[in-house]
């Protein structure tokens, strides 16, 4: 029987290394459609390189984009899964595999003195949120987040009295100020709600949710359509050389907030979407869900 | 819109012809720089020693890119040759081009007026490389011909690298005054006013 350590360390080492040359499916087809409805030559060639050098990653096993991301890990760790304090220093070794071999970019900075710990992992790095759930299984989501694209992330802390229409406003606002900054097509991540920090990181969870799945909620679900089809509409497109295609969805989750309160946190993911989603059982076997 | 293939270096007469919007391919040297290479190589420009600046700079192409390498068997190789953002070097690309003839920047998400300007002026334009798209920049890598301040780190050194078909790269900005990044920006702009007045 394989070492259970060892299983789930071996497991996310292949989630990082499944991200680094792929993006998920409904990225890739959303994608592909993005370039069939272009009319601009610009934002075609910009198109087709992106779906090409998605193939080449792929085939040759070159990192999709040099910038290979901020290792992220969304965790909902079942309360009889047998590990649970030990999970941090086996991600963080995986990580340093990860890094050494795929190759991936030493990403981690100490911002005082600005010298790179050189393997990806620093304090509070890998970034893991942490969920205990019912259950003996654990799953995991593996971002690797681009800096370009976080950047243009945008807190806004609302009066209350602007309600949809200030939420609404607020995402037009971060667009145009993110223009070509995020590498679009982006998958644009809303969070309504919570507070500050909870509106964040609800944004960024918010982008997981499958590019052609729509929000459970029918209400939410056409104001995430709508606000596709305004972005849109802005004709900044592909890398922001103008054209169709600037967001490939509009994602939203929420939670409640302070009556006084309208917390609204945006995230734009890049096109280079590096996601991988796998259930560890309690033996430590990883099935992979995404990519497929 | 005109398709190029251009090998480098590139002459002024070559870079005028270029206008926003054409697709150009190049062969040939690229040399990457991105912030610590500005600012090293304006430092010895400002105190009138660009000799010691270790590669002669006219007609190149200036590539803002830190790269993935890995030495194998005393050989540098490339894993990762996308492009990185522009819009850090803006406040001295223009003294850049100025000072040492470089003709055609390429990187990605644009730069500005006082680069725009410095293009016109000084004869040079701005190659836009679709950002993330590292895996093909990394195929049309043909070798590592030398890296120069590899003391500023892997990601910030000067490579010399040989590429072939490299591109495509979008003129985002010409030699004659356009930028279209902000011709898109300011249209979506004023969009963008329509829309929220709606709301």
């Amino acid at each position: 029987m394989p070492d259970l350590r060892e299983s789930i360390k071996s497991g996310i080492v292949t989630m990082m290394r499944e991200a680094a040359f792929n993006v998920p499916r409904d990225v890739k087809e959303a994608l592909q459609r993005a370039y069939e409805i272009e009319d601009n030559p610009v934002a075609k060639a910009n198109l087709e390189a992106i779906l090409r050098n998605i193939e080449v990653s792929g085939k040759t096993k070159l990192p999709m984009c040099q910038d290979t991301g901020t290792p992220t890990f969304f965790i909902e760790l079942g309360e009889d899964f047998p590990l649970k304090s030990e999970l941090r220093p086996l991600i963080e070794e995986a990580v340093r595999i990860a890094t050494g071999e795929i190759p991936l970019r030493p990403n981690a900075v100490d911002p005082w003195t600005y010298k790179n710990s050189g393997d990806n992992t620093g304090r509070y790095v890998p970034i893991i949120h942490l969920e205990l759930v019912p259950g003996s299984e654990m799953k995991v989501i593996y971002l690797a987040k681009g800096g370009g694209s976080e950047n243009t992330s945008k807190l806004y802390m609302l009066s209350p009295v602007l309600g949809l229409k200030g939420i609404k406003r607020a995402v037009i606002d971060a667009m145009v100020d993110a223009g070509p900054k995020p590498c679009p097509p982006i998958v644009v991540g809303v969070g309504v709600g919570g507070s500050a920090d909870m509106a964040l990181k609800l944004a960024k969870k918010a982008t997981f949710r499958r590019l052609d799945e729509p929000n459970p909620d029918p209400k939410l679900a056409e104001i995430e359509q709508e606000m596709l089809e305004k972005i849109n509409s802005l004709g900044l497109g592909p890398m922001g050389l103008g054209g169709k295609t600037y967001a490939l969805g509009v994602k939203i989750e929420w939670a409640h907030k302070h009556p006084a309160s309208l917390p609204v946190g945006i995230n734009t993911q890049c096109w280079a979407f590096r996601r991988s989603e796998a259930v560890f059982d309690s033996n430590g076997n990883m099935k992979l869900l995404v990519p497929p | 819109m005109a398709e190029y293939r251009l090998k480098t270096p590139v002459s002024e007469e070559d870079v005028r012809k270029l206008k926003v919007g054409d697709i150009v391919y190049l062969d040939g040297i690229i040399i990457t720089g991105r912030d610590q290479v500005h600012r090293r190589a304006l430092e010895l420009a400002a105190k009138g020693e660009k000799d010691k600046v270790p590669v002669d700079l006219e007609g190149m192409a200036l590539y803002h890119c830190g790269p993935i390498v890995k030495k194998i068997d005393d050989e540098w190789k490339i894993f990762g040759f996308g492009p990185t953002t522009s819009a850090r070097m803006e406040s001295v690309e223009a003294d850049f081009i100025r000072e040492f003839k470089v003709r055609l920047i390429i990187g990605k998400g644009g730069m500005f007026e006082k680069t725009t300007q410095g293009m016109k002026e000084y004869g040079a334009a701005y190659l836009a490389y679709p950002g993330g798209t590292s895996a093909v920049a990394t195929s049309a890598v043909k070798r590592v011909v030398d890296v120069h301040w590899l003391d500023l780190g892997t990601p910030e050194a000067m490579w010399v690298v040989e590429v072939e078909n490299f591109g495509p790269t979008m003129v985002a900005i010409d030699s004659h005054g356009n930028n279209l990044y902000t011709d898109v920006l300011s249209k979506a702009k004023k969009v963008a006013e329509e829309i929220k007045a709606k709301f």
